[in-house]
């Protein structure tokens, strides 16, 4: 098969099998991050639809802790740094302990972003501000919360993959997973700049 | 107040309750279906036992990632589904001869046929049948060994499964929802339909939805990356081409139906208010998500049909297919406006003149690349020398009759036709009209055509012409007068009417059940006469229609592998060309080890955890719906930790079946095209002239 083996990956041509295995599984996974990148569209469509629809319940302004978001989004950040410090780790070390250690600290940040994500959801579901309130808030808490069950899922693909390394060491299949989990932590950054763009900074316009 | 164990279940849920505390009519047909489904089970359970086959059925098939047999799989589940919806259809034509002032069911029975029909014949028909069509078929024309994933693959039919199954278990357990295949809310939102009907078509739905978005994911990456050496893009057979349009559009286009059904489950389960009458709830959002799926799903059930038309024409005309670019460009071009028509579903619903006008030029263009393809095939059939077997005769009465739902569906893209029309038989008329001419048709000339790469014998021609002109009789006498009834003002979905106008039609329509029913029963038997008789009709050597792709260069039935050397391809029809030359049917250059996918019972596991999840759900059994989760994503993670799944199939081995195999091919004698039919076809075609 011809084509060039994706980068951040040590599956050069003497790789053979493996290399052509990782093509197929990093396209078919760019194609399932395209078709979720539908699903959080659709939901930011909702949530702009339902910009209007608050019922007289509580908006924004009352709901929204512009500091919290703020770490959470440095969190998040820092987190994808981390994953990309792994990533160059697998690429030129080769050994596991530091691709271990980078993904551990990945996880750490990823869980410290979703303690403080449900530190908010219990703060505004306290100020009245809970999805049945009003189609905003049902728009707000489906989007939100989406993306924060893709980021709980991603830190149980993270806690998988520690397993793996501490099994099998850095074998092709374990590089190839790392790297589709790369471009899956990655993505989440990305669904969450445009939630903190559009909903928080948005909200607080 | 719900039982913690047992959720809203209690003993009075199945139709025998009912039929035991209000007998009559409507009941007895509630109860003989629930009946017909337990039977039905036993009889299967009874069957594999008596003849001891739940091992091979287990070893063979259900654990299978060969996508020849998920591909089987897929048609056989489809089949089953099909007989339940056109017996459905009966009854609804049955009902409506005697709904003047009344009729033999509840209205609230009607409903839940209506419902169930559609919902069974767009997720549980059409879909899986087309699925099964390319997943047995692409790998094969491209030259690939399988899928690219092909345990996803595997995981996909089980997913799709489990929302069949629930369908099915909805008639023995509870009741479907009444509010149409599509649900629209508010009326399907949990202040209306308090009940579990519309929760079982949301778990169907939204479990097989995600099967199929990972099945168009899968042909799509298979199709990019798995092509064999020489197969540009512009040599790829035509179905493979309409396969891997399908295969986009599913990726993009069933994620909105995801999103729509599961805002109305939270808006059920959760009190969110999505599309509720209250608190900002906003149901025209529902219209649009639910369609951006809905429009794109009949093209993705449509175009692989316009693929096998394709294949068929050309084939059978013995002819290269004219206009291949031009077909290619009106495939894609049908693939990218399907995305932009959604809104002509719902034109009546308040959005305006300038909205609706541009969304009904656009309906109108797309028949623009769809009109290119009828004149392709009607060219390549052209001065042919035609057989006029049985994919033909589904083509010949496509082009009637699609062509006439065709243009009543550019009658209805016009918005201020559609304000007259829209909501009447007329549009039943037209959707029936184009989905089953367009999709069933051509999925019934490719199960014809391919049948034998599956299982190595032909179906019966005799039988199969007879029930082709029953399906094509009984469709034209069941949905023609319904254009009639629309026009005189019948509404659809109406369990009765006070016009006694529309009696004469309603007669017409129900003969035409009739006749599809006998149509149905002829197709039955097909298969089962062809079984009896598969000694007669075998085609080992695997040309039975002097083809033109790969596909037909390996024998019937096609091998675990489907090659025994990787082939390579220098033009379009590569099979044609080497029979022209002289030179198919010869030993390769070099044969290699393969690695082939091993068994696996992921798809299992995940098909009843994942399905009984949805039950569970249905039922607000919340303990069993949680157990069931953990379950899948345990089933999973237990995958990952596989190390072991694939197994070599040495370079020897190869060899060797590949020498047995042209042995057999210079044993057996070459029949012509016109004596393909009769028994002396054995798989060798004897092409007449170079085509």
């Amino acid at each position: 098969m011809s084509g060039t083996a994706h980068p951040g990956l040590n599956l050069g041509a003497a790789h053979g099998k493996a290399r052509d295995r990782s093509e197929k599984g990093a396209f078919g996974f760019w194609v399932f991050l395209m078709s979720d990148l539908i699903i959080f569209g659709i939901l930011f469509a909702t949530y702009i639809v339902m910009l209007p629809a608050r019922a007289g319940g509580p908006g924004p302004e009352t709901l929204f802790d512009l500091s919290s978001i703020g770490a959470q989004t440095a969190l998040l950040l820092a987190s994808s740094f981390t994953y990309g410090m792994a990533s160059l780790s697998m690429k030129h070390g080769g050994r596991r302990a530091p691709v271990a250690l980078w993904l551990a600290l990945t996880g750490v940040l990823g869980a410290g972003f979703i303690t403080l994500e449900m530190r908010d959801f219990i703060h505004m579901a306290g100020e009245g501000g809970v999805p049945s309130r009003s189609g905003w808030l049902s728009a707000l808490w489906a989007l939100v919360g989406l993306h924060g069950l893709h980021v709980a899922a991603g830190l149980l693909w993270i806690a998988v993959m520690l397993a793996l390394l501490a099994l099998r060491g850095l074998n092709d299949a374990v590089k190839s997973r790392l790297l589709l989990l790369g471009l899956y932590w990655h993505f989440l950054d990305l669904a969450w700049i445009g939630i903190f763009t559009i909903v928080f900074l948005g909200g607080m316009a | 107040m719900t039982d913690p164990i047992f959720g809203r279940l209690d003993g009075s849920v199945t139709p025998f309750d009912d039929l035991f505390r209000n007998p009559s009519v409507n009941e007895a047909v509630a109860s003989g279906a629930a009946l017909a489904v337990i039977l039905g089970v036993v009889a299967v359970v009874w069957m594999l036992t008596r003849h001891r086959l739940w091992a091979p059925l287990w070893r063979d098939w259900l654990t299978s990632a060969d996508h020849k047999k998920i591909g089987i799989m897929y048609c056989v589940l489809a089949g089953v589904m099909l007989v339940r919806g056109v017996l459905e259809g009966v009854v609804m034509r049955t009902h409506q001869v005697t709904a003047l002032d009344g009729g033999m069911l509840s209205a609230d029975h009607f409903a839940q046929l209506f419902s169930t029909h559609g919902t069974i014949m767009i997720f549980f028909v059409a879909t899986p049948l087309i699925t099964g069509l390319i997943n047995f078929a692409v790998p094969l024309q491209i030259g690939a060994r399988d899928m690219a994933f092909p345990v996803l693959n595997q995981v996909s039919l089980g997913l799709t499964a489990a929302g069949a199954g629930l369908v099915m278990v909805s008639l023995v357990v509870g009741q479907f929802g009444t509010g149409g295949w599509t649900m629209y809310p508010p009326y399907t939102g949990a202040t209306f339909s308090p009940g579990p009907g519309v929760d079982y078509w949301l778990w169907a739905i939204g479990i097989s939805g995600i099967g199929s978005t990972l099945s168009g994911l899968n042909f799509a990456v298979t199709i990019y990356k798995m092509r064999c050496p020489g197969m540009t893009w512009l040599r790829m057979p035509m179905f493979t081409w309409t396969a891997l349009c399908t295969a986009i559009m599913m990726v993009y286009a069933f994620p909105p139906l995801t999103v729509a059904t599961a805002m109305l489950a939270l808006d059920r389960y959760l009190d969110f208010h999505f599309f509720t009458n209250d608190l900002g709830g906003n149901m025209m959002h529902y219209a649009n998500v639910f369609w951006m799926f809905g429009h794109p799903e009949v093209y993705i059930v449509v175009l692989p049909a316009y693929g096998v038309f394709s294949e068929i024409s050309a084939t059978f005309a013995a002819k290269r297919l004219y206009g291949y670019n031009s077909l290619v460009i009106a495939t894609m071009a049908i693939a990218v406006i399907s995305f932009c028509v959604w809104l002509h579903h719902f034109f009546t619903m308040g959005q305006g003149a300038p909205v609706n006008a541009a969304f009904g030029i656009a309906t109108m263009i797309i028949a623009v690349p769809t009109g290119v393809k009828v004149y392709d095939w009607l060219a390549t059939l052209y001065e042919g020398r035609i057989r006029m077997s049985v994919p033909i005769i589904y083509l010949a009465g496509f082009f009637i009759l699609f062509v006439f739902g065709g243009l009543t569906g550019v009658i209805l893209a016009n918005p201020t036709i559609d304000y007259q029309v829209h909501n009447s038989q007329f549009l039943v008329a037209h959707f029936h009209n184009v989905l089953i001419r367009g999709t069933l048709f051509g999925i019934f000339a490719g199960i014809h055509y391919w049948f034998p790469k599956a299982f190595g014998f032909r179906l019966d021609e005799t039988l199969a012409r007879r029930a082709a002109w029953l399906w094509f009789a009984g469709f034209c006498l069941a949905f023609l007068p319904l254009y009639w009834l629309g026009l005189m003002g019948m509404p659809r979905r109406s369990a009765s009417y006070d016009n006694p106008a529309f009696e004469p039609a309603m007669w017409l329509a129900f003969a035409g059940g009739l006749l599809v029913l006998a149509a149905l029963a002829t197709t039955v038997w097909t298969f089962v006469a062809s079984i009896r008789n598969r000694a007669a009709l075998a085609c080992p050597v695997g040309d039975p229609w002097d083809g033109r792709t790969l596909e037909w260069s390996v024998p019937c039935p096609a091998p675990a592998f489907n090659f025994f050397a990787t082939p390579s391809v220098r033009a379009l029809d590569p099979l044609t060309i080497e029979k022209a030359e002289g030179t198919p049917y010869e030993e390769a250059d070099g044969y290699e080890d393969i690695e082939m996918p091993r068994n696996t019972a992921l798809g299992m596991i995940l098909a009843v955890a994942t399905g009984v999840m949805g039950f569970a759900l249905v039922w607000w059994v919340w303990w069993l719906a949680a157990l069931a989760l953990v379950a899948v994503i345990g089933a999973v993670i237990a995958r990952a930790f596989v190390e072991d799944t694939h197994q070599r199939i040495p370079a020897d081995e190869l060899r060797q079946a590949h020498l047995a195999f042209l042995r057999r091919v210079r044993q057996t004698r070459a029949v012509d095209r016109d004596d393909e039919t009769g028994p002396a076809n054995k798989g060798l075609a004897r092409p007449e002239v170079p085509a």
